[in-house]
C-alpha cells in the first residue's frame, strides 16, 4: 500500500492515540516538574475585646489569583520525585543510616506511601499471574474432559467473573466477606473466632485482593488454554501412551509444551493488567491496608484539593515501571520480527 | 468420540469433575447470592443474627410483610435516579463502540495491508499504549480539560475512551484483516477500484464477524470503565459504575448499601445477556490474539 493511502487510512486512529495517549504522557511529564503555589500569607491585626494581636492568615483571594494566572504551579524541577510522597530520597537514606536490622529498615520503607504502593503492586502482579495460569490450566483440563453437552454452560458460567465490571465484581465479593455477610460469617464459624474480619489486618486484606484477582482473571487463562487444548495433536498423545507415559506424564510432556506459546501470551497480558490493579482497592475499601500505584494517583486527584503535580510524578514513575515490565517482550518481538524479515 | 488417549481412570474422572463443579460454584455463587439478596432488606443481606435469614428473608417479612421486596430497586432507580446513569452509560458506550470500530477498521486494514516497516513499529507503539494504566493518562487530561472547560461532558469521555480503546482495536482488527486474503481487494483494484473503493465494496461486506467480535470487547472496555468516567464526568453526567461507587460514599449508611446492591445487579444484567448471545464470539476473540502469538 502506498504511503499516502496508508496515511489517510490510519489518520483517525493515529490522531486519537496521539492526542489522548501520547500527549497526556507529555502533559504528565510536564506537570510533574511543577508544584502547587504556596499560599499567600498576610499579617492582619485582629482586635477583640482583650486588645489587639497580629495574626498570620491565608489571603485566599491573592492565592486564587496566582493559581488562576499559572494553573500549573511553580517550577520545582525533579523536587516532587524525591519528596516524601514519592521516592523519598532523604527518608530512605536516613532510615538506612539509622537501621538496626534489615527488617527494621523495610518497615520504615513500608511507611512511605510510594513504596507501600509499589510493594503491593509488585506482589499482586507476581503472585496473581502464576496462580491465574495454573488455575486456568486446571479448569481447562477439567472442562475438556466433560461431556460435550455440559461444556457450553460451564464456559458460560466461567466467563462471568471475567466479563463483570471490576468494580462491581469486587463489590459483590466485598459484601459477601463482610463480617455480617455470608462468607465472612462462615469463616467466623469455621475458625471459631467471632471477631475474625478479613478487613482488619493487612495480610488478610492482601490475601483477599489476590484471591479476587485470581477469581476475576482465571477465566481468561481458562478460555485461551481451552482453545489451545483443542489443537493438541492426537497422534503425539497416542504415541506417548504407547511408550507407556502415564496421564500425568502426557500432560507434562505433550500438552504443556504445546501450550507454551499461550502461556507467554497470557503472562504478557496479565502482567500488564495486574500492574494497573486499581478498582479492587476501591471496591474492597482496602486503601488503609493496601494501596497500588494506580490507587495513589487516584487518591491524589480525588482529595479535597487535587494534587495534580504529585499525581503526575507518581504517574511518571508508574509509566517507567510499565516500560521496564514491557522491555523483555518488546525485545523478543523485535527479534522475531527481524528473523521473519531476514 | 473420546479417543483412547482421552480416556482416564475413574478416580481421575471423579476428581476432575468435582474440581470443575467446585469452580462453577465459585464462579457463579457470588452472582446468584447477590441477585437473591437484592430483593431483601439490609438486615437480611448483612445478617447480624443468623446467615440463613438471608435465605428466608426473616427481617424482610417483618419489615415489609413479604419475603421479597423491591425497595432497593425502587430506591436506586427512582429516588437516586439510577436511570439517568443508565442512560448516560448507554450513550457513552454506544458512541464509543461506533467510533472505535470506524477508526479501528480503517487503521487495522491499513496496518494489515501495508507491509512497510513502520506498520510494525506502529503496532509496537500501540502495544506500549495498551499497557499504560488508564489513571496515569487521566492525570494528564485533568488540568488541560479544566482549563479548556471541556471537563464533565459526555463527549469528552467518549473521545477519551475511544482513544484508550484504539490500541486494542487496532491489534485485533489488524490480525483479523490479515486472515482475509489479499487477492480479494487486490483483484478489485486491478478491475479499476481505488484502494478506498476496494475497501468499501469488497472488504466491508466480509469483515462483519471480526468487527462484531472487536465491538464486543470495545463495549466491555467502555462499559466496565471506572478510572476515566469517575474522573472526567460531572455529577449529573455520571455513568453507572461511578454512580454505584458514589452510593457507597464514605459512610455505611442504612439503606444506601441496598441501593448499591440493586444497582450492581441491574448493571450486571446487560453483561449477562451479552454472554448469553455472544459467548462464541467472546471465546474466539480471546483466543484470536493468542493463536497468532
Amino acid at each position: 500500500m502506498p504511503h499516502r493511502t496508508f496515511f489517510w487510512f490510519i489518520l483517525p486512529s493515529l490522531a486519537a492515540m496521539f492526542l489522548f495517549i501520547a500527549l497526556p504522557i507529555v502533559s504528565v511529564a510536564f506537570q510533574s516538574l511543577y508544584i502547587e503555589h504556596e499560599q499567600v500569607l498576610i499579617e492582619v491585626e485582629n482586635c477583640g475585646p482583650f486588645g489587639c494581636e497580629n495574626e498570620t492568615v491565608v489571603d485566599a483571594e491573592a492565592s486564587a489569583a496566582i493559581r488562576d494566572a499559572e494553573p500549573l504551579g511553580r517550577f520545582n524541577g525533579l523536587g516532587t520525585y524525591f519528596d516524601r510522597g514519592h521516592l523519598a530520597a532523604a527518608e530512605i537514606s536516613e532510615a538506612w543510616a539509622s537501621r538496626d536490622s534489615f527488617g527494621g529498615f523495610m518497615s520504615e520503607v513500608m511507611n512511605l506511601p510510594f513504596y507501600r504502593a509499589l510493594v503491593f503492586t509488585l506482589t499482586y502482579t507476581f503472585v496473581c499471574t502464576p496462580l491465574i495460569i495454573l488455575l486456568g490450566l486446571a479448569i481447562a483440563l477439567g472442562v475438556n474432559g466433560l461431556p460435550k453437552m455440559l461444556k457450553g454452560p460451564t464456559i458460560f458460567v466461567s466467563l462471568l467473573p471475567m466479563i463483570i465490571t471490576p468494580l462491581i465484581g469486587s463489590l459483590i465479593l466485598f459484601w459477601m466477606i463482610d463480617a455480617e455477610g455470608v462468607i465472612g460469617k462462615t469463616l467466623q464459624v469455621l475458625f471459631d473466632d467471632p471477631k475474625l474480619s478479613l478487613k482488619a489486618s493487612s495480610t488478610l486484606t492482601w490475601i483477599t485482593l489476590i484471591v479476587y484477582g485470581v477469581w476475576s482473571s482465571a477465566p481468561f487463562a481458562f478460555v485461551v488454554f481451552y482453545a489451545g487444548l483443542q489443537t493438541v495433536p492426537e497422534d503425539t498423545l497416542e504415541a506417548a501412551m504407547v511408550d507407556g507415559a502415564s496421564r500425568w506424564e502426557r500432560v507434562r510432556y505433550v500438552v504443556v509444551p504445546h501450550l507454551m506459546p499461550l502461556v507467554v501470551f497470557i503472562t504478557l497480558i496479565q502482567l500488564m493488567d495486574n500492574f494497573r490493579v486499581f478498582e479492587p482497592i476501591v471496591g474492597f475499601s482496602a486503601s488503609a491496608n493496601a494501596t497500588s500505584l494506580s490507587y495513589i494517583i487516584f487518591a491524589d486527584l480525588r482529595g479535597d484539593i487535587a494534587r495534580f503535580n504529585s499525581a503526575a510524578a507518581t504517574s511518571m514513575l508508574t509509566i517507567i515501571g510499565v516500560s521496564i515490565l514491557l522491555t523483555p517482550v518488546l525485545i523478543r518481538t523485535w527479534r522475531d520480527f527481524n528473523r521473519k524479515g531476514a | 468420540m473420546a479417543s483412547l488417549a482421552q480416556k482416564r481412570s475413574p478416580a481421575l474422572a471423579v476428581l476432575a469433575t468435582s474440581f470443575v463443579i467446585l469452580w462453577v460454584v465459585v464462579a457463579s455463587f457470588p452472582f446468584l447470592w447477590t441477585l437473591w439478596g437484592s430483593f431483601k432488606v439490609q438486615g437480611d443481606f448483612f445478617s447480624k443474627a443468623d446467615w440463613t435469614n438471608a435465605l428466608w428473608g426473616t427481617r424482610t417479612i417483618l419489615e415489609t410483610g413479604d419475603a421479597f421486596t423491591n425497595q432497593a430497586y425502587s430506591g436506586a432507580w427512582i429516588d437516586q435516579e439510577f436511570w439517568r446513569a443508565t442512560l448516560n452509560t448507554f450513550t457513552v458506550v454506544f458512541f464509543t463502540v461506533i467510533i472505535s470500530l470506524t477508526f479501528g477498521t480503517l487503521g487495522g486494514y491499513a496496518l494489515a495491508r501495508s507491509g512497510f516497516r513502520y506498520a510494525f513499529w506502529l503496532l509496537m507503539i500501540a502495544l506500549v499504549f495498551r499497557a499504560m494504566p488508564h489513571i496515569t493518562l487521566v492525570s494528564g487530561y485533568l488540568l488541560p480539560f479544566f482549563e479548556w472547560n471541556v471537563w464533565g461532558h459526555l463527549p469528552t469521555s467518549i473521545i477519551v475512551l475511544v482513544a484508550i480503546n484504539q490500541p486494542f482495536t487496532l491489534w485485533m482488527l489488524h490480525s483479523f484483516f490479515l486472515n482475509i486474503p489479499k487477492d480479494l481487494d487486490e483483484s478489485a483494484m486491478v478491475d479499476g477500484c481505488t484502494r478506498f473503493q476496494a475497501f468499501r465494496y469488497v472488504i466491508i461486506p466480509v469483515m462483519w464477524p471480526g468487527v462484531i467480535t472487536t465491538g464486543l470487547f470495545s463495549f466491555l472496555l467502555a462499559y466496565n470503565d471506572f478510572a476515566v468516567t469517575a474522573m472526567l464526568l460531572s455529577q449529573e453526567n455520571q455513568t453507572m459504575v461511578p454512580k454505584i461507587a458514589s452510593f457507597l460514599g464514605s459512610t455505611f449508611e442504612e439503606g444506601n448499601v441496598m441501593f448499591a446492591v440493586a444497582a450492581v445487579v441491574s448493571a450486571t444484567a446487560p453483561l449477562f445477556v451479552l454472554i448469553l448471545f455472544f459467548q462464541r464470539q467472546i471465546v474466539s476473540g480471546l483466543t484470536a490474539g493468542a493463536v497468532k502469538g
